[in-house]
Parts: structure tokens; C-alpha cells; sequence
């Protein structure tokens, strides 16, 4: 068969296109090196995460500084989640981290309030001040048992207003 | 009574047969691919009609699906205020699903249906007979390239059509719904991991290219040499070919959950 240089020039062009969009979804899109050892990573045990999972991004005000790099549960039976951050942040040692949800159902990601103490957090710390995740269901339970108990004493009253009329 | 179990029996046999075949169609190719000379030249050949005349037709379905993803997604998550999300779930639907998927479907349809018309006239010309006398083993020379070239081309293909994809469900969601562009690609990027989706993406597209090259070349090396029997075996490649990528598709999902 013929050999003709300008195919095998155009079949290159796309195998190399072809690469490109691979390399380009894998790490631009997939996000495979961001949470890569460089980051500062920070230790931080919850009584419940609800649904926050790996990758979650972590804020500071709003900003987005890092993500979740793990999560394990530890030998207390607490749920612990480490953190790799942006390895320029300078963080108090009395920062306190709260998993938050977005919007009422959406995902869950951790924010992170620093303190006003001298003392920084090194890499690999704990982060000793800590609020955990609110599951609503639970929330929504507490509040209908609550209103079934009032609910309760509501029914007498209503039944002496039906026997009053 | 008996009349219809028998039958049963007989095509059920015969379909193992089948399989057997093909098994060791597959592994004459896996054999021929090791053994010398390399035939680069007509690898790039088949890359060449695979591959780069697949393209356009693969961009543009891309982007027709991508925008029409976009616009139904957007129409359903306005609902919930959720908007926002749109990247999420153009992304993860084209990367997890749709784009290997299609990629294949459209390849079958596009170079599948080809590759098997090419070996079926082959078969009936009696080239491959020609080929034979010149002791050149045929399925080293015109198989192998061919179902290599299948294999190699299906996950950049489907690479490409999930980027135009993205492109399209942009397009339609940023320029047109007036979504914010960066609100757009940090919820793609926050929802799509490598692990989980690009690797499955593909893991995805790699098995599709060996059915489709498996299948494709199968049925052209076994057309019947009639006139008739290639329109049945180009028929049968693009039935067989579909109804294996669907089923697999659901078993790759299955088990690794991709």
C-alpha cells in the first residue's frame, strides 16, 4: 500500500488530539495531582460528618482553601477527616472547624473560623475545636416528637371546648 | 413437545459454537499482534479511516448531545433552584455514560459496519484466498491492524466526543441560560474525580473497542461469500455490536460501578 506522508502527519494530529482531551479530562477535569502531599494537611475528629466525603472543598469565609483529603474512623469511634490546605495559610491553633451544608439539602463541606491565639497549627495538627454535622432528619424528628407532646395537651382543651359547645 | 426442545438444544449449541469461534478468532489476533513483521504501515492505515474520518461526525454528535443535555438539564433543575449544578450533571451523565456509550454506538455504525462490508468482499473477491497463496496469513495482514485500530482509537474518541459534550452543555447553559461560566466549570470539576469517572470513562471505552473490533472483523472474516451474505454480516455486525455494548455497558456498571 502507498505510504503518504500527509495521512500519516494528520493520523499523528489526532492521536496527539486524542491524548490531549485524555490528559486534559484526567487532570484539569478529574482534578488527579491537586491533593497532592504539598498541601498543609490537618487533622480534625467530628461526632458526625453526615454526608461529607472526600474531595468536599474546605472554606475559610466562603473562600474555598482546600479539600477533603480522608476520611477514617478513628480508634475513639469518632469520625477523623484530614484536611489539606493551602500550604501558604497561617493558622491559629484555636481555629475552629464546622461541617456546613449549602442551602438546606445540598453538599456538605467543612468551614474553618481562626481564632485569635498566637500559636499556629503545624502540619499534621489536630484541630481541637470542632462542630459537627446537623443531620435535619434528626432536627425534624426532635421537632415532631416535640409538637405530638403539645399536640397532647392541646386535645384536652379541644375536647372541652367540643363539650362546652 | 419434543420439536421445539430440540431446537432449543441445537441453538443453544450452536451458539456456543460460536462463541468458541470467536474466542479463538480473538486469540489468533492477540497472536498475530506479537508475531513479526509489525504492520505499523497498515496500522496507521486503519487509525487513518477509524479514527480521523470518525472525527467530525463524532464533534458534532458530541456537541448535539452536550446541548441538548444542558438544556434539559437546566429545565429540571431551575425547578429545584438548583441550577448551578448544571456542570455536575453534564459532565458526570457524558464521562460516566454517554459518551463511551455513544462513542461505540456511532463507531459501530460509522466504522463497524465498515471494516466488516471491507473483509466480507474481501472474503467473497477471494482476495484473502489471494493472500493465502502468497502465504501471507490474512488475518496478520488485513484482521489485526484493523481490530488494533478499533481498540486504540475508541477511548480518544470518546474522549473527544465527552470534551465537545462539556463544550456543548457550556454553550447552552452559559452562553444561553446565563449561567456564570466559572459557576459552570467548578461544579464539573468539584463533582468529577479521576478514580471513579475519567478511569471508568476509559475502562469503558478500551472494552467497547475490543467488542467492536472482535465483532466487526469476526463477521467479515466469516461472511458468507455471497453478495447476500455481506449484507448480512455488515447487518449483523451493527446488531450484535450494539446489543453487546448496551449489555456490557450495564455490566461494567454493575460491577465496578462506574
Amino acid at each position: 500500500m502507498r505510504r503518504s506522508s500527509t495521512r500519516d502527519f494528520i493520523v499523528g494530529l489526532f492521536v496527539l488530539a486524542g491524548l490531549a482531551a485524555v490528559a486534559y479530562l484526567s487532570l484539569g477535569v478529574g482534578g488527579v495531582s491537586y491533593s497532592g502531599p504539598k498541601g498543609l494537611l490537618l487533622v480534625a475528629k467530628f461526632d458526625e460528618i453526615g454526608g461529607l466525603k472526600k474531595r468536599a472543598p474546605v472554606v475559610i469565609s466562603g473562600v474555598k482553601v482546600g479539600e477533603i483529603a480522608d476520611i477514617a474512623l478513628a480508634d475513639d469511634y469518632r469520625a477523623k477527616v484530614t484536611l489539606t490546605l493551602d500550604p501558604k495559610l497561617k493558622l491559629p491553633v484555636d481555629t475552629t472547624a464546622s461541617i456546613v451544608t449549602a442551602g438546606v439539602l445540598g453538599d456538605r463541606y467543612v468551614s474553618l473560623q481562626p481564632g485569635g491565639d498566637d500559636h499556629l497549627l503545624a502540619p499534621g495538627d489536630q484541630i481541637e475545636f470542632v462542630e459537627s454535622a446537623v443531620i435535619l432528619e434528626r432536627m425534624l424528628g426532635k421537632l415532631i416528637h416535640n409538637t405530638d407532646v403539645g399536640g397532647s395537651k392541646d386535645n384536652p382543651s379541644a375536647k372541652e371546648k367540643a363539650t362546652a359547645e | 413437545m419434543v420439536t421445539p426442545v430440540h431446537d432449543l438444544g441445537a441453538a443453544s449449541v450452536r451458539f456456543v459454537e460460536e462463541l468458541g469461534r470467536l474466542a479463538r478468532f480473538g486469540a489468533n489476533i492477540a497472536a498475530a499482534m506479537l508475531r513479526p513483521p509489525l504492520r505499523i504501515g497498515r496500522f496507521v492505515d486503519e487509525l487513518f479511516k477509524l479514527g480521523v474520518l470518525s472525527l467530525i461526525i463524532i464533534c458534532l454528535c458530541g456537541i448535539a448531545v452536550g446541548a441538548v443535555i444542558g438544556l434539559q438539564g437546566y429545565n429540571t433543575l431551575i425547578r429545584f433552584g438548583a441550577a448551578n449544578s448544571l456542570g455536575a450533571v453534564v459532565g458526570l451523565s457524558l464521562i460516566r455514560e454517554l459518551g463511551p456509550v455513544l462513542t461505540a454506538l456511532l463507531v459501530t455504525g460509522r466504522a463497524g459496519s465498515a471494516t466488516t462490508a471491507e473483509i466480507g468482499t474481501m472474503v467473497v473477491t477471494e482476495q484473502l484466498d489471494g493472500l493465502r497463496m502468497m502465504s501471507v496469513d490474512p488475518v496478520h495482514y488485513v484482521v489485526t491492524p484493523k481490530a488494533l485500530a478499533m481498540i486504540a482509537v475508541m477511548p480518544l474518541l470518546s474522549t473527544l466526543f465527552t470534551l465537545f459534550g462539556i463544550f456543548g452543555g457550556y454553550v447552552i447553559g452559559v452562553r444561553i441560560m446565563g449561567l456564570d461560566a466559572g459557576t459552570y466549570m467548578t461544579s464539573l470539576e468539584d463533582a468529577v474525580d479521576f478514580e471513579n469517572d475519567v478511569a471508568g470513562s476509559l475502562l469503558k471505552a478500551l472494552v467497547f473497542g475490543i467488542l467492536v473490533g472482535l465483532i466487526a472483523t469476526y463477521r467479515g472474516y466469516t461472511t458468507a461469500p455471497t453478495s447476500a451474505g455481506v449484507a448480512a454480516a455488515t447487518t449483523s455486525t451493527v446488531v450484535i455490536a450494539s446489543v453487546c455494548i448496551l449489555v456490557f455497558d450495564y455490566f461494567i456498571t454493575a460491577l465496578w460501578g462506574v
